[in-house]
C-alpha cells in the first residue's frame, strides 16, 4: 500500500528529526486530546502549541475505555466524547488546525478499526503523519499491525521499562518515525519525579535502535523535560498540558513555552 | 473482518493480547507459569485438595422435580451455589492464587461486578496470607453492599471506581491500570473468561471442573448425556466451565443465556453476543456492545454480574462456529426465574443464574419427557435478597 503520500508523510517526521539533529536540539512533543476542552478551542490549542515551539504534536483520539490513561486524560477523553467528537471529528480538527509540523494520532485500537479500511488514508489526507496505538503491542495481531505499517502514516511503536532488550530490537525494527519510550510503569499522568530506572532503560533502547527515541508518561515540569531530553531525542508531555487546557488555551500554551525552554536547556 | 490466527492466543479470530506493551512480559510470564503448573503434579494435587476440602467439591447435581414438572422435561441442577463463598467464582481464584504463589507474587488485585469474584479472591487471599485489592464500581458497591462488607471482613481493600458507568467495565479498566503500575509484584486475577490471552483459556480450564463433574454425574444419574446444557453468560465463566467438556459431544446442545435487561431492542441490556459486533475491549477481540464509531456502549442488567458490555472470546467463537446458541431474557423474566426456583425447589439462585432458570421455563414444552436439561446454578441469591426485597415482589 506504499503510495506517494506515504513517502511524503513518512518523510515529515524523519525530516523533523534530521533538522533537530543538525541544530543539536531535542524534540518537544505535546499531547492533546482532540476535541478537548471543546472542538473550537482544540483547534486553537493545536495552533498555539505549534507557535510555542512544538516540533510534533500528538493528538489523542477519544475512547470510552482508555485503560492506559490516568485520570486527567480519561476526563478529557470523556469530555470530548460528550461533545460528539469521534474519529471523523478528530480528523476535522486536525485539518482545521492546518499545522506545518507533523501530527501523530495517539489512539486505542477499537476506534481506528471502526473507522473502516480507509481510516488511516483519510487521517493522512487530513494532515496526520504518524499513528501510535496503545493496545497493539508487537506480535499481538500481525495482520492489523501490517495494516498500520503499510499505511501512509508512520507506525510509531511503544517500548516499556519491562520490555526485554531483545524485544526492544524487534519492536524497533518494525517501528517507523521514532520509538516512544514509556518512562515508567503505570498509566499517563504527572509525577513528582522521573523513574530512577529511566536512564538505564533509555540506554538499553538506544543500544537497540537507530530510530529517534522520544520519552513520555509522567513528565510534567520544565526540569523533568530537560532531564528526559538528555536521555532521548524528544520529550512527550501530555497530562500536564491537558490539565492546563482545562483552565484555558492560554495556560496550556504558556506551559508549552516553559517546557520548550526546559528542553532547549538540555 | 479478516482472519488472523495465533493458535495459542485465539479462538478462531477472537481473543488475542491487545494490551499496553508494559504488560506483555507479565502475560508471557503468566503463560509460562501456567504451562509449567499444568505439568506439575504437586500443583495439581494442591489444587484438587483445595477444591475438595476448602471449596467443597464435587458440587452436587440436584434433581428438580417440581421445576421439571413445570418445564415438561427432566431438569438437573449443577449446584455451584453450594460452593464455599456461594458461587462458581472460587474455582478460578483458588487456581490463580496457587499460580501467583508459584510466581512469587505477594499482591493480588481483582475486579468485581456482583462481588462474588471479589469475595472469592479475598477469601483465598486470606487463606494464603496474600495482600488483596479489589476494584468495584461505586454503583455495584451500592447494589452489593453485603459483599463489600464480606471482602473487608476478610482483610481485602475494596477500592470504589468512580469513572465511566461505575460498574464492572470500569472496575476492570481500573484493575488493569493498577496492574500496569504494579506489574512486578502483583498478579491480576481476572474473574471471567475475558481479558488478554492466556486468561480466557486459563480461567476456562479452572472452571471446566464444573462441566467435568456434571457430565459424569448426569451420565451416572440418567445413563445418557443431557439434551441441553444451559447457563447464564455475562463474561461467561460459569457457562464456559460447564460447556467445555461437552463441546466434543455434538448431540448436546449448548445454550448461553444473556441479560436482555429492558429488552435487546432498547439500549439497556448486556446481550453482547445477541446484539453486539466484534471489537476490542480489555485486551481481547470479541463481541462487544459498541456504537458505530467504536465507543463502548454502557451495559445494563438487573444483575451486577451480567452487567458487562463484552463477553469471553471463546463464546464469540462458539457462537460464530454454531456450536453454541445464545439467547437472552429480560430483567423482568429473570425476577420470575428467581422466584420460580425459590418456590419450586427451595433454592434461591443468584440473579445471574435466575436468567438461565427463566429461559428454560419460558421454553417449557421444548423438550420431551425423556430428555434431560442440565442447568448451571452458578451462585446463590443471598447477595441479591436485599435488592429484590426493595423491589417488593412479595407484595405484588
Amino acid at each position: 500500500m506504499a503510495s506517494e503520500s506515504a513517502t511524503i508523510s513518512s518523510d515529515a517526521i524523519a525530516r523533523r528529526f534530521a533538522e533537530l539533529r543538525g541544530a543539536s536540539r531535542k524534540a518537544f512533543i505535546p499531547y492533546v486530546t482532540a476535541g478537548h476542552p471543546d472542538p473550537k478551542r482544540s483547534v486553537e490549542l493545536l495552533r498555539g502549541l505549534a507557535d510555542a515551539g512544538a516540533d510534533i504534536i500528538e493528538v489523542g483520539v477519544p475512547f470510552s475505555d482508555p485503560l492506559a490513561d490516568g485520570a486527567v486524560i480519561q476526563a478529557s477523553s470523556q469530555a470530548a466524547l460528550d461533545q460528539g467528537v469521534r474519529f471523523d471529528q478528530v480528523l476535522e480538527i486536525i485539518s482545521d488546525a492546518g499545522l506545518t509540523i507533523p501530527v501523530v494520532l495517539f489512539s486505542y485500537l477499537n476506534p481506528l478499526l471502526r473507522g473502516g479500511s480507509d481510516a488511516l488514508k483519510r487521517a493522512a489526507s487530513a494532515g496526520a503523519h504518524g499513528v501510535l496505538v496503545t493496545d497493539l503491542p508487537l506480535g499481538s495481531d500481525p495482520e492489523r499491525e501490517a495494516w498500520f505499517a503499510d499505511s501512509p502514516l508512520d507506525f510509531i511503536r511503544l517500548v516499556a521499562p519491562t520490555t526485554p532488550s531483545e524485544r526492544m530490537s524487534q519492536i524497533a525494527k518494525t517501528g517507523q518515525g521514532f520509538v516512544y519510550l514509556i518512562s515508567r510503569l503505570g498509566v499517563t499522568g504527572e509525577q513528582a519525579t522521573l523513574s530512577a530506572e529511566l536512564p538505564a532503560t533509555a540506554a538499553r533502547l538506544r543500544a537497540a535502535t537507530a530510530l529517534p527515541v522520544c520519552i513520555g508518561f509522567g513528565i510534567a515540569t520544565a526540569e523533568q523535560a530537560r532531564a528526559a531530553a538528555v536521555l532521548g531525542d524528544g520529550v512527550v508531555v501530555g497530562s500536564a498540558i491537558v490539565r492546563a487546557a482545562n483552565e484555558s488555551v492560554g495556560a496550556a500554551v504558556a506551559l508549552a513555552t516553559t517546557l520548550r525552554r526546559g528542553i532547549d536547556d538540555a | 473482518m479478516s482472519v488472523s490466527v495465533h493458535p495459542s492466543d485465539r479462538f478462531g479470530v477472537f481473543g488475542g493480547k491487545y494490551v499496553p506493551e508494559t504488560l506483555m512480559p507479565a502475560l508471557e510470564e503468566l503463560e509460562d507459569a501456567y504451562a509449567a503448573a499444568q505439568q506439575d503434579n504437586a500443583f495439581r494435587v494442591e489444587l484438587s485438595e483445595m477444591l475438595a476440602n476448602y471449596v467443597g467439591r464435587p458440587s452436587p447435581l440436584s434433581d428438580a422435580p417440581r421445576l421439571s414438572a413445570l418445564v415438561g422435561t427432566r431438569v438437573l441442577l449443577k449446584r455451584e451455589d453450594v460452593n464455599h463463598t456461594g458461587a462458581h467464582k472460587i474455582n478460578n481464584t483458588v487456581g490463580q492464587v496457587l499460580l501467583a504463589r508459584r510466581m512469587g507474587k505477594q499482591r493480588i488485585i481483582a475486579e468485581t461486578g456482583a462481588g462474588q469474584h471479589g469475595v472469592a479472591t479475598a477469601t483465598v487471599c486470606a487463606r494464603y496470607g496474600l495482600q488483596c485489592v479489589v476494584y468495584m464500581g461505586e454503583e455495584d458497591m451500592r447494589r452489593q453492599s453485603l459483599n463489600v462488607f464480606r471482602m473487608r471482613l476478610m482483610g481485602a481493600t475494596v477500592i470504589p471506581v468512580l469513572s465511566g458507568t461505575r460498574t464492572l467495565k470500569d472496575a476492570t479498566s481500573e484493575a488493569i491500570r493498577d496492574w500496569v503500575t504494579n506489574v512486578t509484584d502483583t498478579h491480576y486475577i481476572i474473574g471471567s473468561v475475558v481479558g488478554p490471552a492466556p486468561y480466557p483459556r486459563m480461567v476456562r480450564d479452572f472452571q471446566a471442573i464444573i462441566g467435568v463433574e456434571a457430565r459424569a454425574q448426569v451420565l451416572e444419574r440418567t445413563g445418557a448425556l443431557p439434551k441441553s446444557v444451559v447457563a447464564c453468560v455475562g463474561g461467561g465463566s460459569n457457562a464456559m466451565g460447564i460447556f467445555y467438556p461437552f463441546v466434543p459431544d455434538a448431540d448436546v446442545e449448548l445454550i448461553g443465556v444473556e441479560a436482555a435487561g429492558e429488552g435487546v431492542d432498547t439500549h439497556r441490556h448486556s446481550a453482547s453476543l445477541t446484539a453486539g459486533t466484534p471489537g476490542v475491549l480489555h485486551g481481547a477481540l470479541s463481541y462487544l456492545l459498541q456504537d458505530e464509531s467504536g465507543q463502548v456502549h454502557p451495559a445494563h442488567s438487573i444483575s451486577a454480574g451480567l452487567d458487562y458490555p463484552g463477553v469471553g472470546p471463546e463464546h464469540s467463537f462458539l457462537k460464530d462456529s454454531g456450536r453454541a446458541t445464545y439467547v437472552s431474557v429480560t430483567d423482568a423474566e429473570a425476577m420470575q426465574g428467581f422466584q420460580t426456583l425459590s418456590r419450586l425447589e427451595g433454592i434461591i439462585p443468584a440473579l445471574e443464574s435466575a436468567h438461565a432458570v427463566a429461559w428454560i421455563t419460558r421454553e417449557a414444552g421444548r423438550w420431551t419427557k425423556d430428555e434431560t436439561v442440565l442447568l448451571c446454578v452458578s451462585g446463590r441469591g443471598d447477595k441479591d435478597v436485599a435488592q429484590v426485597m426493595e423491589m417488593g415482589i412479595l407484595d405484588a
